[in-house]
């Protein structure tokens, strides 16, 4: 998406093609040709993990609508006849709820990963913002799709989040109506739930089209948060990065499958094989385990209002990052003090999460307030931290950062060895 | 420009009335798609009052029922229940309401609430809680025998269904 096209058709069918709507040209310059950084590590290999699953997502999604029925007195049956009856339903939809959870999983590496190696700074805060607005379409798609078996867990999920919304002050019942169409969740609240579920990944393929095309400006950032300067600094797209992403893809498909093939229910609540029974809450209601830091956010704070805000800003407030971090050096490498507090950060996120599924009471209530404490601390830490931290010496380039003083002076010298360029 | 900047033009006049006139045709224009989200005819139909006979409802019983989807508790209190509801120093409440405006004059044994906690929406379980009220297993609020929040994150009390009694035992609501 860039300017670094350099493709010439080779056939002239292909010339008069391109002559008039250049896009094997553009899927060229920005999926072949483009320079990456060369020292990119394993963690940048999940975007391509995360387009990988967007697909698997709509296809498996795509093929169980055509056998699911979106009423409240069908809804459950129909997802049974789906595991039941449909030839291979039960390993369609088995891929599509545990797909869910895979991708979950690779969102969270990929926003750690531009955390710690400050993959939101100048130039890349749109691309970042994308990627927050990437996020919450994500959660609301999973929370939707969720809701779709009809089961207790459904019901009561979908109770206490649309409930979320009646903490506002005046609007809020207005709204809890307008999006449930009734007076509690029923019908109405299933078939929009359907409609937006079946919508909304769409509207993520958009904004990851918008997503590629903002990292394709300045290109990846990398595990030395330097600019690129020189080609020295670069390996093309193809095949070296097309090559390590499939890699990790293939290897990350493997993690997929064993819970799909062997514990297929294991991230998933027993209570929601129980249809929907609005007279009976479950005993423990907890959401998917990629909502529970959040969950234990909400239930930390003791003011409805307030819990609700501090859950919808824990995430809001990621939005904001490339401006609360103040520091001059992107990548965590170079930052002794930072990567103490982004790792207690990642701990802290994790043991949310535990809480979240833990009852509400006693010393959970206790340790849930200091973990919200410390996760909205980082942001304040991260923004004093700019000013105080003395960061540890940069390397003078990316081809210096992998091959050392020697190596770069070597690839200075135009030493064969040390450029892949010429290698194939 | 210099010379007639503070006299609007007629070209102006268009800007703004061209303006105007889309404004109102894209509202108008969203309207029947937000409208379309509220309940329907169908929905609103179904909140006919419903008649409830209390005879076998016996004491210290819940009875749940349905009422527009919304899930109310028909709760015949004891005396004890009654007591420990009257008791209470409303001005100590979260949401202070005496019981007294919770039920019916001369009722005092039957209470009528919806039965949806006021935090997140989950059902409350009968007879549980430090009050003997209603505690809801999602975010432990705890409610007394009158439906009153008094621990917990919820903000306000179970609210009360619109009902009249129609006889000594027999209820419409709505």
């Amino acid at each position: 998406m860039a300017g670094h096209s350099t493709y010439v058709p080779k056939t002239a069918v292909g010339r008069w093609f391109e002559s008039r709507l250049p896009i094997v040209g553009l899927i060229h310059s920005s999926f072949v040709v483009f320079p990456n950084p060369r020292n990119l590590n394993y963690l940048w290999t999940f975007g391509g993990i995360l387009a990988f699953m967007l697909v698997a997502q709509i296809v498996t999604g795509i093929t169980l609508a055509m056998h699911y029925t979106p009423h409240a007195t069908m809804a459950f049956g129909s997802v049974e006849h789906i595991m039941r009856d449909v030839n291979y339903g039960w390993l369609i939809r088995y891929l599509h709820a545990n797909g869910a959870s895979m991708f979950f999983v690779a969102v969270y590496v990929h926003i750690f990963r531009g955390m710690y190696y400050g993959s939101y700074k100048a130039p890349r805060e749109i691309l970042w913002i994308l990627g927050v607005i990437i996020f919450l379409l994500m959660m609301a798609t999973a929370f939707m799709g969720y809701v779709l078996p009809w089961g207790q867990m459904s019901y009561w999920g979908a109770t206490v989040i649309t409930n979320l919304f009646s903490a506002f002050p005046v609007v809020g019942e207005t709204i809890v109506t307008f999006l449930w169409g009734g007076y509690s969740v029923d019908n109405p609240t299933l078939n929009r739930f359907f409609s937006l579920h079946y919508l909304l990944p769409f509207m993520i393929a958009g904004v990851v089209v918008l997503h590629i095309w903002a990292l394709h400006v300045p290109g990846s950032n990398n595990p030395a948060g330097i600019e690129k300067k020189t080609d020295k600094d670069t390996l093309p797209f193809h095949p070296y990065f097309t090559v390590k992403d499939a890699l990790a893809l293939v290897v990350f498909i493997m993690l997929y499958c064993w819970f799909v093939f062997y514990t297929p229910n294991f991230l998933g609540h027993a209570d929601n094989y129980i249809e929907a029974n609005p007279a009976v809450t479950p005993a423990h209601i907890v959401p998917e385990w990629y909502f529970l830091p959040f969950y234990a956010i909400l239930r930390a704070i003791p003011d409805k209002l307030m819990g609700v805000l501090a859950m919808f800003g824990s995430i809001a407030v990621l939005a904001f990052l490339p401006w609360l971090d103040t520091s001059k050096v992107r990548s965590g490498s170079y930052r002794p003090m930072f990567r103490f507090f982004f790792w207690l950060f990642a701990v802290n996120a994790v043991i949310l999460g535990w809480l979240g599924a833990k009852p509400a009471d006693g010393l959970y209530v206790i340790a849930s307030r200091i973990c919200t404490a410390y996760y909205f601390g980082y942001f304040a830490i991260l923004f004093i931290l700019g000013f105080v931290e003395k960061p540890s010496k940069l390397p003078a380039s990316i081809a210096e950062s992998v091959l050392g003083r020697q190596g770069s002076a070597a690839a200075v010298g135009a030493s064969a060895a040390a450029e892949p360029n010429t290698k194939g | 420009m210099a010379t007639t900047a503070a006299e609007p033009t007629r070209r102006d006049f268009l800007f703004i009335a061209t303006g105007a006139v889309g404004a109102v045709g894209i509202a108008s224009a969203v309207w029947p798609f937000v409208s379309q989200m509220a309940p329907d005819a169908a929905t609103v139909a179904a909140g006919a009052p419903v008649d409830v006979d209390l005879t076998p409802v016996a004491e210290g019983q819940i009875l749940k029922l349905f009422w527009r989807g919304k899930l109310i508790f028909v709760r015949h209190r004891s005396a004890q229940e009654i007591k420990d509801a009257q008791s209470v120093d409303v001005a100590s409440l979260r949401d202070p309401e005496a019981d007294a405006k919770r039920v019916k004059a001369g009722k005092d044994q039957w209470l009528v609430v919806y039965g949806n906690c006021t935090h997140l929406g989950c059902v409350p379980l009968g007879n549980e809680g430090a009050y003997k009220g209603w505690f809801c297993p999602c975010h432990g609020s705890v409610f007394d025998t009158s439906g009153r929040i008094r621990q917990g994150p919820a903000p306000t009390n179970l609210p009360l269904p619109p009902y009249e009694f129609v006889s000594d035992t027999k209820i419409r609501i709505g």
